[in-house]
């Protein structure tokens, strides 16, 4: 039965009985990381950058007053007969000068704009006077972003002195903020292979992941601060094998967690993209959907590997690492802990 | 019956949990029955619509503003509507010189107010005062406009003038302007200006006095900070009266002293002379000019004028932003329908059923029945969470966008997180040989060290971007700081004492393979080893009280069944436990 072998796997992992060499193989994740990396900057690039929607660049609006129907499909066509690809958002307005539909899309030409205008007098049965366009500027504009990016410096240092205090080593924070950013620049990549535009609601699932990819290494890093500082007055462990126990330890719980939180979110993904077309939905799940497994994948591959490397070499763990090995020889190895 | 702690602070637990949920219904629901709220949260721009406003400039002649000014007035514009709570107003511009501030629900007169004008703040001496009309009683005693000033009139004054409030200012020429100035032309006009270092007629805001002010001295943006507040008098006791106390930076400090202790020099030696007195303008109009009765030189001011809570509050946030470079006015007023319609919020809450569907088949795979116990502090979570939303609705505006609908499906993972933490913790306890009851009790304290510093990550990403950010970025942040303080709330209040009590239970102490906590599966390599009873540290008296727990939790036909285990053989039972 697949429960009870999955039972089995765990706690297998965690008496140390089976073990996945995490730590000792980090070269190769460093080099699939720096792969990864490298081609989730080059693809935007290749690809003549993000896609950004009229949110961040501003655009052309259309508002039709007196309208016969408010059918919001109807402006949708107009727009896309003339600029197929061009995004779309519609809604009715109620005022003085009565019913209206509003639509608003990427920046259009002069000429687009004039037939964009003439198909939607013809579409929503008024004449061409009744349909006025102009410019509109972004709402996410440029002072939403700098505000945004000051936030997220200013959290990300109070991060990394918090994370220190806390686990009483600045390496963690740095491992923990170096994977936070290997999750960031791949969730982004995708993004633009994908060529989703770029919404507030894609920011938003940014910011999400990048409370997430922390999270998660907080959770898996507090088992490793556990094992590290048991360890250190028994000689059972080298330090890396006690960060690595510790992954292994808590991966149960990470592939739990990691499937607890893209079960929704994947529906919304599905649901969003292939059945319903939300638009809104889909760039945010798309978003969170990557995010969440690149998250939980860092966290182990990247994170942990790379706080191991970092206090490689600190003179005590050298010393207390020579005492195990020593230990180790004197009496045949009673436990099978694979070495690094 | 004397129970053992951890039962009664479970039990303690769970008690105050179900008097918080109760709290919140009462809250929300004396919010219904007696003020304006609703039992279903607002929503957002995106998915109910609500109010667009277009703003248009109000500009002089050939006055013009520039790119710049517009995404500055934007700018300030955006914070002063975030101000009045947690929305997601958006407000971008439109075409050259107009902007659109769209805001879910129907803007009262207030918010209309609180965006739209400058409030262009100046602090100027008095140098005359006086009624405001026009007119003068003459010698044949009737009422005689006073004539236009002739251009002739020197306009420049003979001596430099010392200081702001030098009489020197007072030209024939700005006399005679001064004498012809009508209040009332003041009533529909609400570009009064003045170049700062040139004197400035005007009149209060409610147009009863006249005043020709010296050269602006102190600066609005010199102010640091503004809020409203209840006044007190000398003896720390409230006068009742609403004020706005504003805070000057370094520069304004320095300046604002400088003018008091002149001003005071004034006041000493005739309290009733005009020129002790200093005006607090707005948007060219006075809002008080109080007599200065003594040197200020802390950088703390108060204005008195004649607030309300409501304008005393306005006024502040819209010094506390700074001024727009000019003042606006409402061109239309449009109500707006949703850009996402209905069709999508229903298609995300769908999606979300689906996914907590195959979370619930997964949690119950992986945890067995245990996983009814996450199953149920998800449901206890949505429950505080959708009572605490509907209540932040009502009281400061908050409004629940397609992104938040989103960012609250994540929230699941994060929370039932708290729990695979937990769980997972007491089951490498179980590992480690310990009984179900220590195990709980043991794997609690590790698991809560990990959720703490873990949320507190999460509650730190939540507060600075709602400090720091504006827009939808603060809403996101504001998402993100509810669930993560509730989602500790559960773990704490709810599920650690679930826990706590079913591990008295025999289904769970007893490890039925159902349970998830079934040592049998979790501690194989380590069956048969001799150590695996010994270790658990339960006392007897502790164990005896646990069963008599169960017995107590038993059915009618679980009671029988022991009464015959029971007459059948104790032995059959101690093999089941050990």
């Amino acid at each position: 039965m697949a429960a009870t072998r999955f039972q089995k796997f765990g706690n297998d992992l965690y008496t140390g009985a089976r073990s996945i060499d995490f730590v000792g193989k980090r070269r190769v994740w460093y080099i699939i990381a720096a792969v990864l990396v490298v081609a989730a900057i080059i693809i935007p690039i290749v690809r003549g950058g993000f896609n950004f929607g009229i949110d961040f660049r501003g655009g052309s609006q259309f508002t039709v007053s007196d309208v016969k129907t408010i059918d919001q499909a109807l402006a949708q066509q107009a727009v896309h007969r003339v600029k197929p690809d061009a995004a779309v958002q519609v809604s009715v307005t109620n005022g003085t000068g009565g019913r209206g539909v509003r639509v608003q899309t990427d920046q259009l030409s002069t000429d687009q704009t004039k037939r964009v205008g003439a198909d939607l007098a013809s579409a929503y049965g008024v004449t061409q006077d009744k349909v006025a366009s102009t410019y509109i500027g972004p709402s996410w504009g440029a002072d939403v972003s700098r505000q945004a990016i000051q936030g997220l410096v200013v959290f990300l240092l109070l991060a990394f002195v918090a994370m220190a205090l806390y686990f009483r080593t600045w390496k963690m924070s740095a491992a923990a903020i170096v994977s936070l950013f290997h999750d960031l620049i791949i969730t982004a990549g995708v993004y633009a292979l994908v060529g989703f535009e770029i919404t507030p609601a894609t920011m938003i699932g940014f910011l999400t992941i990048l409370g997430y990819s922390l999270y998660d290494t907080v959770v898996v890093f507090d088992k490793i601060r556990e094992n590290t500082r048991e360890d250190s007055d028994g000689l059972k462990h080298t330090f890396a094998e006690s960060v690595n126990l510790a992954v292994n330890q808590t991966l149960v719980r990470s592939i739990n967690t990691a499937v607890v939180a893209a079960l929704p979110v994947g529906a919304i993904l599905f649901i969003g993209a292939f059945v319903l077309g939300a638009d809104t939905l889909r760039d945010i799940s798309l978003a969170l959907f990557i995010g969440i497994l690149i998250g939980t994948y860092s966290t182990i591959f990247i994170a942990a590997p790379l706080y191991a490397d970092f206090r490689d070499g600190e003179r005590e763990i050298v010393r207390h690492d020579k005492k195990v090995l020593a230990a180790r020889a004197k009496s045949p190895a009673t436990e099978a802990v694979p070495t690094p | 019956m004397a129970k053992s702690s951890p039962v009664k602070s479970a039990s303690r637990s769970l008690i105050w949990l179900g008097v918080i949920v109760v709290a919140l219904v009462l809250i929300l629901g004396g919010g219904v029955l007696f003020a304006n709220a609703s039992w279903f949260p607002k929503l957002g721009l995106d998915l109910e619509g609500g109010t667009e406003i277009i703003l248009t400039p109000q500009l002089e002649g050939g006055q013009t503003i520039s790119n710049d000014e517009l995404n500055q007035a934007v700018s300030i514009i955006r914070e002063r509507v975030d101000a009045s709570g947690v929305s997601e107003a958006q407000v971008s511009t439109q075409g050259s010189d107009n902007i659109v501030v769209s805001i879910p629900g129907r803007p009262d007169q207030a918010t209309l107010n609180r965006i739209k004008s400058s409030s262009k703040m100046e602090l100027r001496p008095v140098l005359l005062t006086g009624a405001p009309t026009n007119t003068f009683v003459g010698s044949n005693g009737k009422t005689t406009p006073y004539p236009s000033p002739a251009p002739s009139l020197q306009s420049t004054p003979t001596a430099k003038p010392t200081d702001g409030s030098d009489l020197a200012w007072v030209t024939p020429a700005l006399q005679a302007e001064y004498n012809a100035f009508d209040c009332a032309s003041l009533k529909n006009s609400s570009t009064n200006r003045a170049p700062a270092a040139k004197p400035l007629i005007t009149c209060d805001d409610k147009l009863s006095a006249k005043y020709l002010l010296g050269p602006v001295e102190v600066e609005g943006s010199e102010i640091s900070n503004a809020t409203a507040g209840i006044a007190t008098d000398s003896n720390g006791n409230t006068t009742g009266q609403w004020v706005v106390n504003l805070t000057f930076d370094d520069k304004g400090t320095k300046d604002f002293g400088k003018v008091s202790t002149r001003l005071f020099g004034y006041y000493s030696k005739d309290s009733s002379d005009p020129r002790s007195r200093f005006a607090f303008v707005l948007d060219g109009k006075v809002l008080e000019a109080p007599a200065m009765q003594g040197a200020i030189t802390n950088g703390q001011a108060q204005i008195s004028g004649s607030f309300d809570q409501t304008s005393a509050q306005t006024l502040a946030d819209q010094l506390k932003f700074g001024a727009l470079p000019v003042s606006f006015k409402v061109q239309s007023s449009d109500t707006i329908s949703a850009t996402l319609g209905s069709a999508q919020l229903a298609s995300g809450l769908i999606a979300g059923a689906i996914g907590l569907l195959l979370v619930v088949i997964y949690t119950l795979f992986q945890y067995r029945l245990l996983g009814l116990v996450t199953i149920t502090s998800l449901v206890v979570a949505a429950l505080l969470t959708y009572l605490v939303i509907a209540i932040l609705s009502w009281r400061i505006d908050y409004r629940l966008s397609l992104a938040g609908v989103a960012g609250l499906i994540v929230a699941i993972g994060f929370t039932a997180d708290s729990f695979i933490v937990y769980f997972e913790r007491i089951r490498d306890e179980l590992r480690d040989g310990r009984s179900l009851e220590s195990a709980v009790e043991a794997g609690w304290k590790r698991a809560r060290r990990t959720i703490y510093a873990s949320k507190s990550t999460n509650l730190l990403a939540a507060i600075v971007l709602y400090v720091l950010a504006v827009g939808n970025v603060q809403g996101f942040a504001f998402t993100l700081g509810v669930t993560t303080v509730l989602d500790v709330l559960i773990v704490i209040m709810f599920t650690h004492p679930t826990l706590q009590l079913l591990a008295r239970t025999r289904f769970f102490a007893s490890g039925n393979k159902w349970s998830g906590l079934d040592p049998d599966a979790l501690g194989a390599v380590y069956r048969g080893a001799a150590q695996f009873r010994t270790a658990g540290s339960v006392s007897a008296g502790k164990r005896a009280s646990s069963s008599r727990e169960a017995a107590r939790r038993q059915t009618i036909a679980e009671r029988k069944q022991a009464e015959l285990v029971a007459a059948g053989g104790a032995s059959e039972k101690d093999e089941e436990e050990s």
